[in-house]
């Protein structure tokens, strides 16, 4: 309707279909309820009151989009909404941390399409343009990220390169795999039951059959929302794509990254597989379920080795630390993890590894770090043995875990210091001078990416 | 290392002994927040005792009653030397770049906080606080974990660190 929505800065409307979209399930399911209530109902009589409550809903929604206008205006994206109580909302584009496309199924079937923009500390409901024609949504991304890089909007989008592609056999066997775990655990306990006791099998069927379910479709929810897994590297940030029926593409600047955790399950390891996640600063505490919305992103949901090793490497530099391990004496602490309980940090980096079932190696650039903790408990202190923790923001953190006490107090004082120089490096803070950081840095990356002052500090890592 | 209280002093000991020395002292909080610890550690100990001597009373008599009131009584002065531990073990220390703030007795715990990574200061005061004209300074960041909160300091002084916390953190402040 409005030509090419977001090239001047004139107010736009959202696509006239938005409303269908986005009642369309809840009317749905009220029609549906109001079909079984109006087939059991003994007389045909007030049949005009059950169209009451899909019909508000409609109009509510109709007069949604009327009321919601969105306008980029150089430096912020300002999106006014809502009727009774107007809400308008300004997003500084420098302080963008993520660009999600997000297009459900309907969506994608009338082609339209959610752009997500994601702040940190913002929730879920901001900064969201649902919905666009994809072509709009497209165009209006790549503007927000050129701007994001200090560039001119009009900059179309950046070539970009396709890192990794995960098959969708060994997506589907992963998930199997760390299913076949519970699942497998299950089918023991029934046929141990039906021997022990039928009766008691019979019992409990119901709470096993509710359990299967409940495995099925948690498989089927990982493998619909990462089919056909593609991380892309551009210029202006790792880009995701991934979903079957509905699909997400997300663009992360890699400034933006604050942590990334690669997660190596039981079952995982004897394939050699492993899982790589990227944490983004977003609301702590409101992650929730919706692959779009939480900000901790997976950057492979499966992969080998080297893959990951690869994509480590593009996000946040050379992350081959030496790592060191805690004394001996630390086996009564921590008696099982300490299987593979190691740490270590140089300049601008610091590594952890945890876990023992579910081993997890977490990378904290130190510009990043938020706070550094010196925590020990009672047993700590009678094996004179101290953890140091490294907060990311949000929940993730390094933890040099049973070190020796004294090293832990210099570690303390080391991690402090090391993360303020890091910090002192990324000298123009892209998120608190959105005017500053108008100037174009190119940064010499492979595929000399233009990337904006934070990843100075970072590249040299 | 013993498990004896810490006091402030313990700042210039480890583990901060790595840190490099700040440009001020280490702090703690005002002696009115033992005062106030220790009216609460009475308070509820009155309070328990009230009960459990009345419970003791219906169902056993008066010597039971006594007994159960004498032995709630013993417990709070544990109580009061864990609160008297723990008060000291309160300190902090403002340095150029960072708050330092540790505590515990139990679990002891030290956490360096730069300014720059403040997102914001919260200064609350309860009613037992106001009572004690005290109050709490929170600092929070970005991450859930870090935990920078200093209890029981005098007014003046709470609003003293939030004001210098606030023009810190603005002038050092660091993008996410």
């Amino acid at each position: 309707m409005n030509g090419v929505p977001g090239r001047d800065d004139s107010w736009h409307r959202l696509h006239p279909l938005s409303p269908v979209v986005r009642s369309g399930r809840g009317v749905l399911a009220v029609l549906a309820a109001v079909g079984i209530s109006s087939s059991s109902a003994v007389d045909g009589g007030s049949r005009w009151f059950d169209l009451v409550l899909p019909a508000a809903v409609g109009i509510a929604a109709v007069v949604g989009w009327l009321v919601t206008r969105w306008r980029l205006d150089g430096v912020t994206l300002r999106i006014e909404s809502g009727l009774i109580r107007r809400d308008s909302r300004q997003l500084p584009i420098a302080r963008i941390q993520a660009v999600d496309l997000v297009r459900p199924f309907l969506a994608r079937a009338l082609g339209l399409a959610e752009l997500r923009v994601r702040l940190a500390g913002s929730s879920d409901a901001d900064g969201r343009l649902a919905y666009l024609t994809e072509q709009a949504a497209l165009e209006l991304r790549a503007r927000l990220l050129a701007a994001h890089h200090g560039m001119d909007p009009a900059t179309p989008e950046p070539a970009e390169q396709i890192a990794v592609v995960v098959p969708t056999g060994r997506l589907i066997g992963s998930v199997m795999l760390s299913a076949s775990g519970s699942a497998g655990g299950l089918v023991l306990a029934g046929i141990v039951l039906a021997f022990v006791s039928p009766a008691g099998l019979a019992a409990v069927a119901g709470t096993l059959l509710w359990w299967v379910i409940s495995c099925v479709s948690l498989v089927w929810r990982r493998v619909s929302e990462q089919y056909g897994f593609t991380v892309a590297q551009s210029p202006d940030g790792i880009r995701i794509r991934r979903g079957l029926l509905g699909t997400v593409a997300e663009t992360i600047p890699v400034p933006r990254v604050q942590a990334v955790r690669m997660i190596e399950p039981l079952l995982w390891r004897r394939v050699g597989w492993c899982r790589l996640e990227m944490d983004v600063a977003g609301s702590p505490g409101r992650d929730s379920a919706d692959g779009g919305a939480r900000m901790r992103k997976v950057l492979l949901p499966v992969g080998g080795r080297p893959q990951a090793r690869f994509l480590l490497a593009t996000v946040i530099g050379d992350a081959a630390l030496e790592l060191t391990r805690p004394p001996g004496r630390a086996r009564w602490k921590a008696p099982l993890s300490y299987h593979f309980l190691a740490a270590g940090h140089d300049d601008t980096l610091a590594v952890s590894v945890t876990g023992r079932v579910r081993k997890v190696t977490t990378w904290v650039p130190l510009e990043k770090a938020q706070s550094v903790r010196y925590v020990q408990g009672p047993l700590q202190r009678r094996l004179r043995l101290a953890s140091v923790h490294l907060d990311a923001a949000g929940h993730v953190r390094a933890e040099f875990r049973e070190r020796p006490q004294d090293q832990a107090g210099l570690l303390v004082g080391e991690l402090a210091a090391l993360s303020r120089e890091a910090r002192r490096h990324q000298d123009a803070p892209a998120g608190y001078h959105p005017t500053r950081a108008a100037e174009p840095v190119t940064v010499p990356r492979q595929a000399a990416s233009v990337a904006s002052p934070v990843n100075a500090a970072q590249s040299e890592a | 290392m013993s498990a004896e209280p810490m006091s402030a002093e313990a700042l210039s000991a480890e583990p901060a002994e790595a840190l490099s020395a700040g440009h001020t002292g280490a702090m703690s909080p005002s002696p009115r927040l033992w005062r106030m610890r220790r009216a609460e550690v009475a308070a509820a100990g009155v309070v328990l005792a009230g009960i459990v001597g009345t419970a003791a009373q219906l169902t056993a008599g008066p010597a039971a009653a006594g007994a159960a009131a004498a032995g709630v009584a013993a417990c709070t002065v544990p109580a009061l030397w864990f609160a008297r531990n723990r008060f000291r073990s309160w300190a902090y220390q403002e340095r150029d770049d960072d708050l330092i703030v540790e505590r515990g007795v139990m679990v002891r715990r030290l956490s360096v906080v730069p300014y720059g990574r403040m997102q914001f200061v919260d200064v609350t005061a309860g009613p037992v606080d106001r009572i004690y004209r005290l109050a709490t300074v929170r600092l929070h960041t970005a991450a859930a974990a870090s935990d920078a909160r200093i209890p029981g300091l005098e007014r003046e002084e709470a609003a003293r660190l939030r004001d210098r916390l606030a023009a810190l953190g603005e002038a050092k402040a660091a993008g996410l």
